[in-house]
């Protein structure tokens, strides 16, 4: 067992190294450029993109000619919002998306809202699922996308996307879903689900950094975007830029495991998870985020309250995870996405998001509930929040001179 | 986020944890900070006659800045009379922990628990509670 053990498999995952193998090729002994129509380097490097694309279409249920590369789910997230925006702008100019959502989902938002359009942000019930009730109320005639993400990165709640697609549509909208943390872990079809658009990612799924697709569906109906990035006109005018090839057949790679593995990975991950869930939320006073029976397989986020996040993964340095406490990032507030299920920031200053991946083993797991137990332990013993609520005094009762 | 040396040693072994009776005249009990911003520091102190104090304790909620600070501010504080001990910069702890700009607040809470079990020694003594003038940084 190596030290300190990666658990914060939502952040990124290690790739796999049949991935590594695939790619390896493609840097200097077939280097030519996917573009290049006139000779063999060129050729060679095409056929290579377009098994990638087959390998990535198949994954999701699409066909080869709906999938545009991009550097990754931020990029593909943009293109997909600000790319509907501009080409749909005469039918409409309202999208709708959730409070939940990645940043490069919400900021993409924000720059349409900037150049004239109107977007509605959902709350979400406290179990992180959106109410569908509360988005068939807001879709209007003017409606032209609903952009809700598959499964979340911080709790791993995985979003009712048939019935989300199905009221879109009903309305004449465009359903697009960033599935970064769902594609590779859990079934995704496009069609049985209903998807125009899909942002993917490879190094969520033990493929490389700075790669990623964008599906943009070409039938019933034919979606386009709006280039973001001029140029060549690559991947059918909607991104110019030289094909990354390495890395994209290390996605299409990448993608064949996750097709061949993910059934029995899921199994394996989701009971790994559980035994972590049930081993911790023994502990008074702690609680598990997000909805249980709609989540990512290999997610737990939990709460230890009187505990705060940062302090907690300090005495857990032998695990790499993540804290929704807002001393781990640079900005000051705690997860937005903790305090959107209505989580007092105390709650999600003390939270931990645990993400198992496929390189995680059963001792490492039991290793991670021994270190986080103790330090759980170690740090209430410091608090006067947990001596307090030992004492039977009322936190909500005590005025605060906040700071 | 690299944790100076100095802060490392006083989250993993932090001194002068614990609780005194603030029920006591010769205790003073700071309790500063808030939930909601991710720390709460409780700093007590044991005052002898002669206005030195005698013992220090501490539990704080926070990250590991704000429970190293604390746990200096108590070994700094033992010894000192309520009078010296009021004269504890914040960018003293700063300076000691070699804290980093985004953590110098972790420093002023433990000033401010200072100050404020001070004043409490003070306010249940029959004195009157020293006004901070000064300006945080």
């Amino acid at each position: 067992m190596n030290i300190p053990i990666y658990l914060d498999n939502n952040a990124t995952t290690p790739m796999d190294p049949r991935v590594l193998e695939a790619m390896l090729p493609y840097f200097n002994e077939k280097f030519g450029n996917a573009a290049s129509r006139n000779h063999a380097f060129g050729w060679v490097a095409e056929e290579a993109v377009d098994y990638a694309r087959e390998q990535v279409a198949k994954l999701i249920g699409a066909s080869d000619k709906e999938i545009i590369f991009t550097s990754g789910a931020t990029e593909s997230d943009n293109l997909a919002i600000k790319g509907v925006f501009e080409m749909y702008k005469d039918k409409g100019n309202h999208i709708i998306t959730a409070v939940t959502e990645h940043k490069a989902v919400l900021d993409a938002c924000k720059h349409v809202e900037k150049l004239g359009g109107k977007v509605t942000y959902l709350q979400v019930k406290e179990d992180g699922l959106i109410d569908l009730a509360e988005l068939e109320k807001n879709m209007t005639p003017e409606t032209i996308l609903v952009s809700i993400m598959y499964g979340n990165n911080e709790i791993g709640v995985v979003q009712p996307v048939k019935e989300i697609a199905a009221i879109a549509h009903k309305h004449g909208a465009l359903f697009m879903t960033d599935a970064t943390q769902a594609v590779g872990k859990i079934p995704v079809d496009v069609n049985a689900d209903g998807i125009d658009l899909l942002a993917l990612s490879a190094h969520k799924i033990y493929g490389p950094k700075g790669v990623g697709a964008l599906y943009v569906r070409r039938k019933g109906p034919r979606v386009k975007v709006t280039a973001q990035m001029d140029g060549g006109g690559h991947e059918r005018g909607m991104r110019s830029g030289t094909l990354n090839v390495p890395g994209i057949v290390g996605l299409g790679k990448a993608c064949e495991l996750c097709g061949q593995e993910m059934e029995s990975e899921a199994k394996r991950l989701s009971a790994l998870r559980d035994k972590l869930q049930s081993a911790l939320t023994v502990l008074e006073e702690s609680y598990v985020n997000g909805n249980v029976d709609h989540r990512l397989p290999h997610v737990a986020n939990i709460s230890f309250k009187y505990v705060e996040g940062e302090g907690l993964m300090m005495a857990m340095k032998d695990l790499a995870v993540s804290s929704g406490s807002a001393c781990t990032s640079a900005s000051l507030e705690p997860s937005y996405v903790l305090k959107s299920l209505g989580l007092s920031d105390d709650l999600a200053h003390s939270s931990i998001r645990f993400g198992l991946g496929r390189f995680t083993t059963e001792e490492e797991v039991d290793y991670a509930v021994e270190v986080t137990k103790k330090a759980v332990t170690h740090l209430r013993e410091l608090s006067p929040l947990w001596e307090m609520f030992k004492e039977g005094i009322d936190l909500n009762s005590i005025e605060w001179a906040e700071h | 986020m690299a944790y100076s040396d100095k802060v490392i040693d006083h989250y993993t072994n932090p001194r002068n944890v614990g609780t005194l009776d603030k029920s006591s005249h010769k205790v003073g009990t700071g309790l500063v900070g808030a939930p909601e911003c991710g720390d709460v520091m409780r700093l007590q102190i044991q005052v002898d006659d002669n206005n030195v104090i005698t013992d220090a304790k501490f539990k704080t909620f926070g990250c590991g800045s704000a429970i190293a600070s604390s746990s200096l501010a108590t070994e700094w504080l033992k010894g000192k009379s309520i009078d010296d001990a009021m004269k504890i910069d914040n960018m003293d702890i700063v300076e000691e922990l070699a804290l980093p700009p985004v953590k110098i607040h972790c420093s002023v809470l433990a000033e401010d628990a200072i100050k404020a079990a001070i004043n409490d020694f003070r306010v249940k003594n029959g004195l009157a509670p020293i006004e901070s003038e000064k300006v945080h940084h």
